[in-house]
C-alpha cells in the first residue's frame, strides 16, 4: 500500500488472494475426514484434521495479509 | 448450598473485580468528550491490533457457544463440532469485505451495516429493514448469555426456582447495564482480556488434567463411540453419516457468512484503527478457533466422565464436568470465566443493537438532525432497554424459547448478505430487487423453520436448523441448513427483481459513496455527514 504512485488509487486486487480460496475450501470437504483412522495422539481423523485446517488458514490469511501490505 | 461456598466466593470476587473494570474503562484512552456515538459506540474508532484481538475474540466466542458447542457434542457428536470448520472458514471469506466495509464507514463515519446500505443503495426502507434484522437477531443472542451464567449458577446451586432464586441473574445483568451506559464500547474491551485469560487458563488446564485423569483421549473419543452406537436416534454419532453430511457442510458455510453480517460484529470491526488492524486479526483471530476446538471436546469428556445434566438442561453439562473433575478453587475460577464470557458479548451486542437504532430509526424517522451527544444519549438509553428486554425474556419466557429464537436469527441475518455484503462490491442490484430478494428470503427461511420438526425436544415446529429434502417432495433423507437454502432463494429473486425493476424504469437510489472510498484508510479524508436529504 505504500508503495504506490502518488494519486493513483488504492487497489486491493492481489494475485494472492485466490491462496484464501484454500482454507475455504478444505474444510468444506467432508470426504477428506470423516473416517476414524488414522488416529493421532489418540484423536480420530475427524477431529485432528479439521483442527489442523485452523493451521492452514492462519498461514493463508497471513501471508495474504504480509504479501498484499 | 454450602458444599460449594469456595466456588461461589472465587466467582463472586473475580465478577465484582472485573465489574469494578467497567466503570473504570470510561476513563481508559479518556477522549475530550465521550458523548457521540464514535467515542461511546465505537471506542474512539482507534483500538489497535491487540485490542481489537481481544475485543473481537471476545465478541464472537461467547460464554454461550463454550456452554452451548460441547453440549451439542455430549447430545449429538460429530455434527455439533462443525462449530470448527464454520470458525476456519470465515476468516478468509470475510478478509477482503471487512476491510471495505472499513473504509467505506471511515470515510463516511458511518456507525452501523444499515448506515452503509442506506448510503450505498439511498433506500430508507432498505435500511431499516436490514437495522430491523440486525435488532431482532442480536436480542435472542443477548438473552443467550444469560444462559450461560444461569448454567454456571445452577451447578453452584444458587439458581433453583422462585423469585429470590434469580436475583444473583439480575444483579450481575444490573451491573453490566451501569458500566455500559457509563463507558460504552470501552468496558468490554477492557473486560475482555481478562475475560481471555481466564479462559484460556482453564482451557489449557483443562485438556491436560482431565484427560489424564480419564485414561487418555482415545479413551475419551471410544467412549462417545459407544455411547452414540448404543442410541437408537438416527443423526447421531461421533462421525458423520450419509444423511448430515451436506447440512454440517452448509450449517458451516451458512453460520461463517452470518458471523460478521451480526451487527456486534461489525461494531468490533468498525472500532479498529485502520485497515491493516483488520487484516492482521482476520490471521490472528483463528487462535480461538483452536480455543473453541478443545472446548467442543469437553463434550466427550463429559461422557466419558458419566457426567449427567441438571435436570433436562444439557448446557449444564460443562459446569457438572468442571465440578466434578477440579478442586473447588479452580472450579471457581473455571465459573468467573464463564461468567465474565457473558458480559463481554453481551455489552457489544447491546451497544450494537442500540447503535442501530439510533442511526437507523430514531435519526431517520424522529429526529433527523440530532447533534452527536443526542445520538449517544438514545443509544445509552437503549443499551439499558435491550439489556432489561434481555433479563425478562429469560425470566419469564422458557430459555428454550431464545435458544430457538437464536436459531432463527442466524436464518434471518444471512438474508442481510446481498445488500451488505455484496453491496461492498457492486451497485448492480436495485434497491426493489433487494428488498423483494429480502422478503423472499425471510419467509422461505422462517417457513423451512417452521416446518421442521423435532421429537427429541419435543418440537412440532422450529424443531431445529437441518432442513430436510423430504419436505419438498424429494425422495431422501439428507439434509440441509435451512439458511442457506433461504439465502440461494433470496439471490434468485434479488436478481430477478433487479431485472425486472430496470426493465420498468422504476427510479433507483442515489449512491453517496464513490469506488476510491473503499479502499481508503486512516488519514485519508472524511466525508462528515452523509447526504439524508434524498427521499425513499
Amino acid at each position: 500500500m505504500t508503495t504506490r504512485e502518488p494519486g493513483q488509487p488504492r487497489s486491493d486486487r492481489s494475485p494472492w488472494n485466490w491462496l484464501l480460496v484454500l482454507p475455504i475450501a478444505l474444510p468444506l470437504m467432508t470426504f477428506l475426514f470423516n473416517a476414524d483412522e488414522p488416529r493421532l495422539l489418540g484423536f480420530p481423523l475427524f477431529y485432528w484434521l479439521q483442527i489442523a485446517f485452523i493451521a492452514v488458514g492462519v498461514a493463508c490469511t497471513t501471508i495474504v495479509y504480509r504479501m498484499t501490505r | 448450598m454450602s458444599l460449594h461456598m469456595t466456588e461461589i466466593v472465587i466467582f463472586t470476587v473475580l465478577f465484582l473485580a472485573v465489574s469494578g473494570m467497567g466503570f473504570v474503562a470510561a476513563r481508559w484512552r479518556r477522549p475530550t468528550d465521550l458523548a457521540s456515538l464514535h467515542e461511546w459506540g465505537l471506542g474512539g474508532r482507534n483500538f489497535g491490533s491487540w485490542i481489537t484481538w481481544f475485543l473481537i475474540g471476545g465478541d464472537l466466542y461467547t460464554a454461550y457457544t463454550f456452554v452451548a458447542v460441547p453440549a451439542l457434542l455430549f447430545g449429538a457428536g460429530a455434527a455439533g463440532f462443525f462449530a470448527v470448520p464454520y470458525t476456519v472458514i470465515t476468516y478468509p471469506i470475510v478478509f477482503l469485505v471487512m476491510i471495505r466495509l472499513w473504509s467505506v464507514s471511515h470515510v463516511h463515519r458511518l456507525v452501523t451495516p444499515a448506515d452503509f446500505v442506506r448510503a450505498r443503495f439511498g433506500s430508507p426502507t432498505l435500511a431499516l429493514l436490514v437495522a430491523i434484522t440486525g435488532i431482532v437477531a442480536t436480542m435472542p443472542y443477548i438473552a443467550l448469555q444469560l444462559v450461560g451464567i444461569e448454567a454456571v449458577l445452577k451447578t453452584m446451586g444458587v439458581a433453583g426456582s422462585g423469585f429470590l432464586s434469580d436475583l444473583p441473574l439480575i444483579v450481575a445483568f444490573v451491573i453490566l447495564a451501569a458500566y455500559t451506559y457509563q463507558s460504552g464500547l470501552r468496558a468490554p474491551a477492557l473486560i475482555a482480556f481478562v475475560k481471555d485469560v481466564l479462559i484460556y487458563l482453564v482451557i489449557l488446564v483443562a485438556i491436560v488434567y482431565i484427560p489424564a485423569r480419564l485414561g487418555g483421549w482415545g479413551a475419551i473419543f471410544d467412549g462417545a463411540k459407544a455411547k452414540f452406537e448404543a442410541t437408537p436416534a438416527p443423526n447421531d454419532g461421533y462421525l458423520l453419516n450419509a444423511n448430515n453430511q451436506l447440512q454440517y457442510v452448509t450449517l458451516a458455510l451458512g453460520s461463517a457468512l452470518a458471523l460478521f453480517l451480526y451487527p456486534h460484529s461489525v461494531t468490533g470491526v468498525l472500532a479498529s484503527r485502520n485497515r491493516d488492524v483488520i487484516k492482521r486479526n482476520m490471521s490472528a483471530l483463528p487462535a480461538y478457533s483452536l480455543l473453541l476446538a478443545l472446548i467442543a471436546l469437553l463434550g466427550y469428556m463429559a461422557i466419558s466422565a458419566g457426567v449427567k445434566p441438571i435436570g433436562k438442561d444439557v448446557n449444564t453439562v460443562v459446569p457438572q464436568l468442571f465440578d466434578q473433575m477440579f478442586p473447588d478453587w479452580f472450579t471457581g475460577i473455571a465459573f468467573a470465566a464463564v461468567g465474565i464470557g457473558a458480559l463481554v458479548p453481551a455489552a457489544i451486542m447491546s451497544i450494537a443493537a442500540a447503535n442501530l437504532f439510533t442511526r437507523n430509526i430514531y435519526r431517520e424517522y424522529v429526529n433527523r438532525t440530532p447533534t452527536d451527544a443526542q445520538e449517544a444519549k438514545v443509544s445509552k438509553v437503549t443499551s439499558l432497554v435491550v439489556k432489561i428486554g434481555a433479563v425478562l425474556f429469560i425470566l419469564l419466557i422458557d430459555p428454550q424459547f431464545s435458544i430457538d429464537l437464536q436459531l432463527i436469527g442466524g436464518v434471518m441475518i444471512l438474508q442481510t448478505l446481498p445488500s451488505v455484503a455484496l453491496g461492498l462490491f457492486t451497485r448492480w442490484f436495485h434497491r426493489a430487487g433487494l428488498i423483494a430478494g429480502w422478503v423472499a428470503g425471510m419467509g422461505g427461511g422462517l417457513l423451512m423453520l417452521y416446518s421442521i420438526t423435532n421429537p427429541a425436544t419435543n418440537h412440532a415446529h422450529f424443531g431445529g436448523s437441518a432442513f430436510p429434502l423430504a419436505n419438498l417432495g424429494l425422495d431422501t433423507k439428507i439434509t440441509v441448513y435451512a439458511g442457506f437454502l433461504a439465502l440461494l432463494l433470496n439471490l434468485a429473486v434479488a436478481v430477478i427483481g433487479t431485472l425486472v425493476a430496470r426493465a420498468a424504469k422504476a427510479p433507483d437510489g442515489p449512491d453517496a459513496t464513490r469506488p476510491g472510498d473503499y479502499t481508503a484508510d486512516e488519514g485519508d479524508p472524511q466525508v462528515r455527514d452523509v447526504n439524508l436529504s434524498g427521499s425513499t
